[in-house]
């Protein structure tokens, strides 16, 4: 049996890889997720110009995508991927489903983030004379920061998780060196290690996500 | 303005400060009416109303300078006039050594105080105060009290004043409005109006009503404090 050390290599890239699908999707996911979700709590009923039937039409768009398992998501968008960076297999054709995976997700976590500002901000930012585009900039986006910050520490994590099913496209990172090596190779201690890093980077997001939204909520 | 919950005093405020739309009648502030103005018309006359809510509605992400610069922001006041202007607001209200907090380190009263100096940053004609006492201690009561005479006598701001505190509306009002039911039961000079009501609601609420320097726990005086609950 080959010594750990062997792997050593292949564990600093699969991290490498993790890494890159991981912030590259969560780039992708805040600024999508920040556009879509602003939208969907703005026109909610509960939002600064209620819009039903747009509200709706969004709603159903985000519960759809984000009711299709992932793997079969992957599966589905091939000819999409290809398209788009003219490969199916590798890191890169990794993250677009990832990003469609993850982008409604996100919507979901930034419309709650910004749904949890009071309205009366919104109610005394109107009569001082605001309108709809200054109250979502001066006083919606800066009060939900803190909330924000925690939702893209979920999503960042949730997307970890997600990049372990990348293997499928031949994306690479811990899941899959874990599946290749440690499941089907017997190779537990690989299996282990890519655990114990995938904890690791999961413990360091969280804790800098509640550090930086403690730091930043002045309520 | 005064009334018991229910009596449609937030709805009054919330038509005369236009976040609702009445559906007849007008509402006229320094000399427009409100209810005939095109928004972007009336985005530009809110300047003139200047309106504290019950809960102050601080932000909390902005310090205590970038709270009163708010409506100033808000209506493209140019940002070299915008520091002189707060500057002002802050030494005014006594609160230039907070400039650099966040609201949520401040007491109730100088909370107040930031909340009254955003009202007035735009230098409006009209100030509208809902419940601006309920929630605070006698003393700091008495302090904000004196704030709203200030604000009336030095700045010659006409303050309307939306509360269910008899006491508070008899120390700062000219002239007091009861509330009823969604109608005015009577409205006069304050201290006619306390010296022989003429209605029963008027009688009711001055019954409710204790001097705080002789407060003392009764049934009566645990309503008096209940009806101030949103």
């Amino acid at each position: 049996m080959n010594s750990l050390l062997e792997f050593e290599p292949a564990l600093r890239e699969a991290t490498l890889q993790t890494l890159v699908m991981v912030s590259v999707a969560v780039l992708f996911c805040v600024v999508f997720g920040m556009l879509l979700g602003s939208w969907l709590a703005i026109t909610s009923p509960k939002g600064i110009a209620p819009a039903p039937v747009i509200h709706q039409a969004l709603a159903a768009f985000a519960n759809i995508s984000r009711s299709i398992p992932f793997l079969i998501l992957i599966v589905l968008l091939l000819p999409f991927t290809r398209f788009l960076v003219g490969s199916s297999i590798g890191t890169a054709a990794a993250i677009v489903p990832l990003v469609i995976g993850g982008t409604p997700y996100a919507a979901r976590l930034v419309e709650a983030a910004l749904l949890d500002v009071d309205p009366g901000l919104i109610e005394a930012a109107v009569t001082m004379g605001a309108s709809p585009a200054q109250a979502v900039w001066k006083v919606y986006f800066p009060e939900a920061i803190p909330g924000l910050i925690r939702a893209f520490t979920v999503l960042a994590i949730t997307m970890i998780n997600f990049s372990a099913m990348a293997g499928a496209v031949g994306g690479g990172g811990l899941g899959d060196l874990a599946i290749r090596y440690g499941y089907q190779r017997f190779r537990l201690d690989v299996l282990a290690i890519c655990c114990v890093i995938l904890i690791v980077l999961v413990q360091l997001i969280q804790t800098t996500g509640n550090h930086l939204a403690r730091h930043l909520d002045r309520r | 303005m005064l009334g018991l919950s229910g009596a449609g005093k937030s709805t009054l405020l919330r038509c005369i400060a236009r976040l609702e739309k009445p559906d007849e009648g007008e509402i006229i502030v320094a000399g427009s009416d409100w209810t005939r103005l095109s928004t972007a018309a009336l985005r530009h006359e809110r300047g003139k109303m200047g309106v504290v809510f019950q809960q102050l509605h601080l932000l909390s992400s902005r310090t205590v300078t970038a709270n009163i610069s708010l409506p100033l922001e808000l209506n493209g006041t140019p940002r070299a006039q915008i520091a002189p202007r707060v500057k002002e607001l802050l030494e005014w209200f006594g609160i230039a050594d907070k400039a650099k907090t966040y609201p949520a380190q401040l007491s109730g009263g100088q909370q107040q105080r930031v909340a009254l100096a955003r009202a007035l940053a735009t230098n409006p004609q009209v100030l509208l105060a809902d419940e601006p006492t309920s929630a605070l201690d006698p003393e700091t009561r008495s302090s904000v009290l004196n704030t709203l005479r200030n604000i009336r006598d030095q700045l010659g701001v006409t303050i309307l004043i939306i509360t269910h505190d008899l006491y508070s509306a008899a120390a700062v009002c000219d002239t007091i409005t009861v509330l009823e039911a969604g109608r005015v039961a009577e409205s006069g000079p304050a201290q006619l109006l306390l010296e022989s009501p003429t209605t029963e609601i008027t009688r009711r609420l001055l019954a409710n009503t204790e001097s705080p320097r002789h407060t003392r726990p009764s049934p009566r005086h645990a309503h008096y404090e209940e009806v101030g609950q949103p």
